[in-house]
């Protein structure tokens, strides 16, 4: 007997029936991200704290961190710094290398590195961790304790990671304008003093601010990918894997689109 | 008559179009070490989780000496939880955690207990377990499965409790192992004065530590009777899984 997703010719699929528990899976696995995401902001931000975990969570997500993020926008500011001048000079525009590499650094690429680089270490990370804690009845037993995992597994590592992130963020603009600087100087005959004069003169806070807030954002997106894809894993390790790469995909999509709607919003409000 | 400390009425619960419990009716009294036999899929494990608050059965009730329990999430099940142990077939224990920290996680996270006392007190009840104050510090990757055991059973009756769950306590374990774990079940809950339920289809688990046994079977309890009246059920199923044989009215679930 065919069922209401099939046709009567040869069991190809009902489009219209495919099409309808597409979308009602879709929203319901929205609506359950949105009360996930509810429930271990409201626990992030209400007391008690858990002070403990949340500073081992700063430091597995931002300190450890520190090394990937350094590393790639370094490469990032250089190879930014490259392109800009290989373009420029097309309309004798060279000059403008500094002035395009820190904004586009410290608006742009300074944050979406460091969330591209968080959702594949940290989120997948997460995901994995919580993963295999529920699939061992670690979960249940924290619940069996009277500890909720809202308060105890997922908003340390929400708040750690938008704590954390504007902090990376910081840290790769500056490493990343480096980057850029490096490349001009040392192969595109830039003067320095010229190079980190334009930089600094250019460079305003409001370029600063939009970056930092983006990676706040970013921060939380990543968190909540991994404590979501996680809690929800299947037994095995097939469920524990697959929830890590879906944390990974879901943040890295989420994280670019989030940079395009805020990139969009600050830009309407003219910052 | 004693008022049980766990009550389950009718209780059901299904995934789907799968019926696991058809209206399981149970209870226990205070200081009684239950166990529910049953096989691979019987529903035992979610019978289990429904008395815990860990799911929500779709119909029935769940008392908690006395105190409906059932939709309840709030303090009413806080106050329950304080008053339960339970471990886990797996033994469930934090990874992240140091032994010590396993057995006492309770005192430090809802307790706030000071750390210093917290860890004289898990290492007293390490000691009634049979484990040394040595293994306090390592992690649980660091100990045997059966020293696992152990630290789970040890942190399921730190805090004395009146009621404590067992699921599949001999799982994976030798059956050397398995017998000092039972003896250790025995022990302490007689030593506690708690009421015990236990899951399992380990039958020499089962006889060891039992004082009553119930049979669950397609999501009913079937049989319920003394543990001394096992062999002598009058119960097909009940016999059939005694003696555990592959012909009769239970299916072999392969």
């Amino acid at each position: 007997m065919s069922d209401a997703s099939t046709t009567k010719s040869g069991g190809f699929p009902n489009p219209l029936a495919w099409t309808g528990r597409g979308t009602l899976a879709l929203f319901g696995e929205i609506g359950r991200l949105s009360i996930f995401s509810g429930r271990t902001a409201l626990s992030a931000l209400t007391p008690p704290w858990n002070l403990a975990q949340l500073w081992k969570q700063i430091i597995a997500i931002g300190f450890y961190s520190l090394p990937v993020v350094g590393l790639s926008a370094v490469f990032i500011g250089a190879a930014l710094a490259l392109n800009i001048y290989t373009g420029g000079n097309r309309f004798g525009a060279e000059q403008f290398v500094p002035n395009i590499v820190v904004l586009g650094i410290t608006r742009e690429l300074g944050a979406t590195i460091t969330g591209l680089m968080l959702a594949g270490r940290v989120t997948a990370g997460i995901a994995a961790e919580i993963g295999a804690m529920k699939v061992t009845e670690q979960i249940d037993a924290l619940k069996t304790l009277s500890a909720n995992p809202f308060r105890y597994l997922y908003a340390p590592r929400f708040l750690a990671a938008a704590l954390t992130l504007p902090l990376l963020v910081l840290i790769a603009d500056i490493i990343g304008v480096m980057g850029g600087w490096l490349v001009s100087v040392y192969a595109l005959d830039f003067d320095s003093t010229t190079y980190i004069r334009n930089t600094v003169d250019f460079l305003t806070l409001d370029d600063v601010v939009v970056g930092l807030i983006k990676a706040v954002i970013f921060g939380m997106v990543i968190a909540l990918m991994g404590c979501y894809q996680g809690s929800k894993s299947s037994a095995g390790a097939t469920g524990v894997g697959r929830a890590a790469t879906l944390s990974m995909v879901g943040a890295a999509v989420l994280v670019l689109a989030a940079n395009y709607i805020l990139s969009t919003f600050f830009v309407q409000i003219g910052i | 008559m004693t008022q049980p400390i766990l009550e389950l009425k009718g209780v059901e619960k299904s995934f789907g179009s799968n019926h696991v419990l058809r209206g399981v009716d149970i209870d226990v009294a205070p200081g009684r070490s239950l166990v529910v036999l049953g096989g691979s899929g019987s529903g035992k494990s979610v019978m289990l989780k429904n008395a815990l608050g860990l799911m929500t059965p779709d119909a029935g009730k769940i008392l908690f000496d006395g105190q409906d329990v059932t939709n309840n999430q709030g303090k009413t099940r806080e106050a329950m939880r304080s008053r339960i142990g339970m471990l886990f077939q797996s033994g469930a224990l934090f990874d992240s955690l140091t032994v010590w920290e396993n057995v006492a996680f309770r005192l430090l996270n809802a307790d706030k207990m000071k750390r210093s006392d917290a860890k004289e007190q898990a290492i007293e009840t390490l000691k009634k377990v049979r484990l040394g104050a040595s293994v306090a510090d390592l992690r649980p990757a660091e100990i045997s499965g059966g020293m696992q055991k152990r630290v789970a059973l040890a942190r399921a009756i730190i805090t004395k409790p009146d009621l404590i769950f067992f699921d599949e306590p001999t799982t994976g374990l030798d059956p050397i192992t398995a017998d000092a774990i039972n003896d250790l079940i025995l022990e302490q809950v007689k030593a506690l004065g708690a009421a015990a339920v236990t899951i399992t289809h380990d039958m020499a688990s089962a006889r060891k530590v039992a004082d009553e046994i119930a049979m669950l079977f397609e999501g009913k309890i079937i049989w319920r009777g003394p543990a001394s009246e096992i062999d002598r059920s009058g119960n097909d199923h009940v016999d059939q899984f005694v003696h555990g044989r592959a012909d009769g009215p239970i299916q072999p679930s392969l």
